[in-house]
């Protein structure tokens, strides 16, 4: 914060922050996404479970 | 008198109407008050706040939670998601009732209700976000009744006419999905007009897509609450196919409804990083917003996911009506609490008792209108004439 004394410090700064956020908000989904089907597919893994 | 008529006169008599009789009475009274002593008789309004609770709480959360109609619609008839189709017509129902009273709760706001065609026929606006919204929740409250209307043509027999209306569902249901994007964005569009009144931790340039994702948030945890309300007071009015059908709609909901709190809360961090505002968190709105983010946002998603995952069908339900508060609580900030932080507490916003009472009217107005359609339509059950078709 005590850095940014320019327009271009402030831009350079939270597009930096954004950036890293957007990588881990696309990994941190796949993740959930995986989190939240992994019974799912277990299940239907299982030969004597109809669906 | 015959048993007949004492069993009806019983029937008349519940603790739902008793109270529904009360609260309606009181609202006519609050609506004759209303329209005949302006807006300064019932309301605490001023010039600091000219959108008190009827605009926060009626229209804001209240399109916001009707979003469930063109969430599950589209699941439907566009993906194609048919083991879901028992929740339509129930979805379709609450999302036509909700639009339809927030257009009643806008004309308490506005008043002279005579001159609601106004902006479209004397003088569109048509550069204005109000323009646009009043046009989508126009357009879309005609989509909601067209869509809702084959359950009321097969309850009055009108075969003709509703199979007109069925071979149009595709085309309504992709109308309404245009129409919802729209209209549940430049809802929170409307703030970026004062970035100097509402809190930096809520104003984001990114405020339109907050208001649609979570409004997808909202319409899925109502599709839930309305379900498992149903169930327990209307179950006599189920068909076999719809009880069943109830537990993969709330497990289908719940992973959907988590899933995009995630993105949400994301996208939540994504606007205070943009803006760089994150040394507001250490103050006292900091505090309230994180109440509300993690409070209402990444504990109903891990909740959800939990209560998918693990089958736990209560611990959904819960959920269900923890983030419908949590998207009410949003919106409240948006619009009332986060909105003028700067003035003294002297001079902040409370809702006077009748424009709580009159909230309380029309929410009741809601119920009863939900209750005389599902004991006498064809909502949770299949009609016997059209048995394949919900």
């Amino acid at each position: 914060m005590e850095g940014i004394l320019t327009l271009h410090d402030f831009m350079l700064y939270t597009k930096s922050v954004t950036y890293i956020l957007v990588v881990v908000a696309l990994l941190g989904l796949a993740g959930f996404f995986w989190f939240l089907n992994e019974r799912d597919e277990d299940d239907q893994d299982e030969p004597g479970i109809e669906h | 008198m015959s048993s007949q008529a004492v069993r009806a006169d019983r029937g008349l008599i519940t603790p739902f109407n008793v109270i529904a009789g009360v609260i309606v009475i009181m609202g006519m009274v609050l609506t004759a008050w209303r329209f005949a002593g302006g807006l300064g008789a019932v309301t605490n309004l001023d010039n600091h706040y000219p959108w008190g609770l009827w605009i926060g709480l009626d229209l804001m959360a209240g399109v916001a939670l009707a979003a469930g109609g063109f969430v599950t619609s589209a699941a439907v008839h566009v993906f194609g998601m048919k083991k879901y189709s028992s929740a339509v017509r129930p979805a379709i129902l609450t999302g036509f009732l909700g639009y339809a009273l927030v257009v009643i709760a806008l004309h308490y706001d506005v008043g002279r209700p005579w001159r609601l065609p106004y902006p479209f026929i004397m003088s569109q606006g048509t550069t204005s976000l109000l323009f646009e919204v009043a046009a989508c929740v126009a357009l879309y409250l005609t989509v909601l009744f067209l869509e809702f209307s084959p359950a009321a043509m097969e309850w009055l027999g009108l075969k003709r006419a509703r199979m007109i209306v069925v071979k149009l569902m595709l085309l309504l249901t992709i109308f309404g999905v245009v129409l919802s994007t729209l209209h549940q964005s430049s809802l929170g569009a409307l703030f970026l007009i004062a970035p100097g009144k509402l809190h930096p931790l809520w104003y984001s340039s990114y405020l339109p897509v907050f208001f649609f994702v979570s409004a997808v948030v909202a319409g899925l945890s109502m599709v839930i609450f309305e379900s498992s309300l149903t169930a327990r007071y209307f179950a006599d009015k189920m068909d076999e196919a719809h009880k069943q059908e109830k537990t993969t709609v709330a497990f289908g909901f719940a992973k959907a409804a988590a899933f995009t709190l995630v993105g949400y809360f994301f996208a939540k961090l994504i606007g205070i990083a943009v803006d760089n505002n994150w040394h507001y968190l250490a103050s006292g709105y900091g505090a309230w917003f994180l109440v509300e983010l993690l409070g209402f946002v990444a504990l109903p998603a891990f909740l959800f996911a939990i209560g998918s995952r693990e089958k736990k069908l209560g611990l959904v339900k819960f959920t269900a009506v923890w983030t419908v508060f949590g998207i009410i609580l949003n919106r409240l900030n948006v619009s009332l609490i986060a909105f003028n932080y700067h003035l003294p507490a002297s001079e902040r916003y409370f809702p006077s008792w009748q424009e709580i009472g009159t909230s309380i009217f029309l929410i009741t107005l809601g119920l009863i209108a939900f209750k005389f359609i599902v004991t006498r339509m064809p909502i949770l059950y299949s009609h016997p004439d059209y048995p394949d078709e919900h």
